[in-house]
């Protein structure tokens, strides 16, 4: 007979990691319904077509936005766009690569494959972050 | 008896899990898919930005197509649809018991919306906005 090795209850990474998906799941909704109500109500409704809104919604950066408005300096580029992209990102990112290590997680069982995978997921994830406060600052 | 997890694809595909079983997977595809594409497209525009690579801009302007964003319309829609069931169901442990009447409720909420999204979009695309 083999067993296999659980985590006991309590602050661990896996149960961080299930409460923080569950937290930044719903943070995408606010921060979507927060992007997309301020579009509408600043003349999305005339302006766009329902894809541009889509990306706007999905991740309020201007050059989303750039083909569709007539000035994306009036409104569509702010800090407090900035602050709200940053934060998709870093719950999406974090969401996103979890999952990854989720799935990968669920096939590789082997102790020293999940820890390779690991290492490669979290110089994924600090790049990717990186990365993208680049792009958000400079577009 | 620790449970045998040495189950081979074609026999993993026999396995009839039903509605749930759909969902399950649908969600892996849909955020396996979003963590591929966005990230690929986060890459991709830095490197417009920053040095106007030709591959880059070739990506970012396969992202704008149609096709694309229907895909990843799905991606999301479904994703985020599924992810408050499943919220929903871990808060309130006792609805777990519908949990088939939940996964049915949630393509009930989902083929209407994106449904009625794609048609505006394809539309909108052969009025050439």
């Amino acid at each position: 007979m083999t067993t296999r090795r659980v985590p006991h209850p309590g602050w661990n990474l896996e149960y961080l990691m299930w409460l923080f998906m569950r937290i930044s799941g719903l943070a995408f909704f606010a921060l979507a319904i927060t992007g997309m109500f301020i579009a509408l109500a600043q003349g999305a409704r005339s302006q766009m077509g329902l894809g541009a809104l889509m990306r706007w919604t999905f991740f309020p950066n201007p050059s989303h936005v750039q083909a569709d408005v007539p000035d994306v300096d009036i409104g569509w580029r702010n800090g407090f766009w900035q602050a709200i992209e940053i934060s998709i990102l870093f719950f999406g990112g974090t969401h996103g690569l979890n999952g990854l290590r989720y799935v990968l997680e669920d096939y590789f069982t082997n102790p020293v494959v999940q820890l390779l995978f690991r290492s490669l997921i979290f110089i994924l994830w600090v790049f990717l972050l990186v990365v993208a406060v680049f792009v958000v600052m400079g577009s | 008896m620790a449970l045998s997890r040495k189950v081979g694809f074609f026999e993993g595909l026999k396995y009839r899990g039903g509605g749930p079983m759909l969902a399950w997977i649908l969600h892996r595809i849909s955020g396996l898919g979003m963590v591929f594409f966005i990230g690929l497209h986060i890459v991709a525009s830095h490197f417009t930005l920053d040095a106007g690579s030709d591959w880059a801009i070739a990506l970012n302007t396969l992202y704008m197509s149609i096709y694309f964003q229907l895909f990843i319309y799905f991606c999301v829609l479904y994703h985020g649809l599924n992810g408050l069931r499943i919220i929903i169901l871990d808060v309130w442990p006792k609805m777990l018991e519908y949990q088939k009447e939940a996964t049915w409720l949630q393509w009930l909420v989902f083929i209407p919306t994106y449904g009625l999204t794609i048609f505006l979009m394809i539309q909108q695309f052969f009025a050439g906005e």
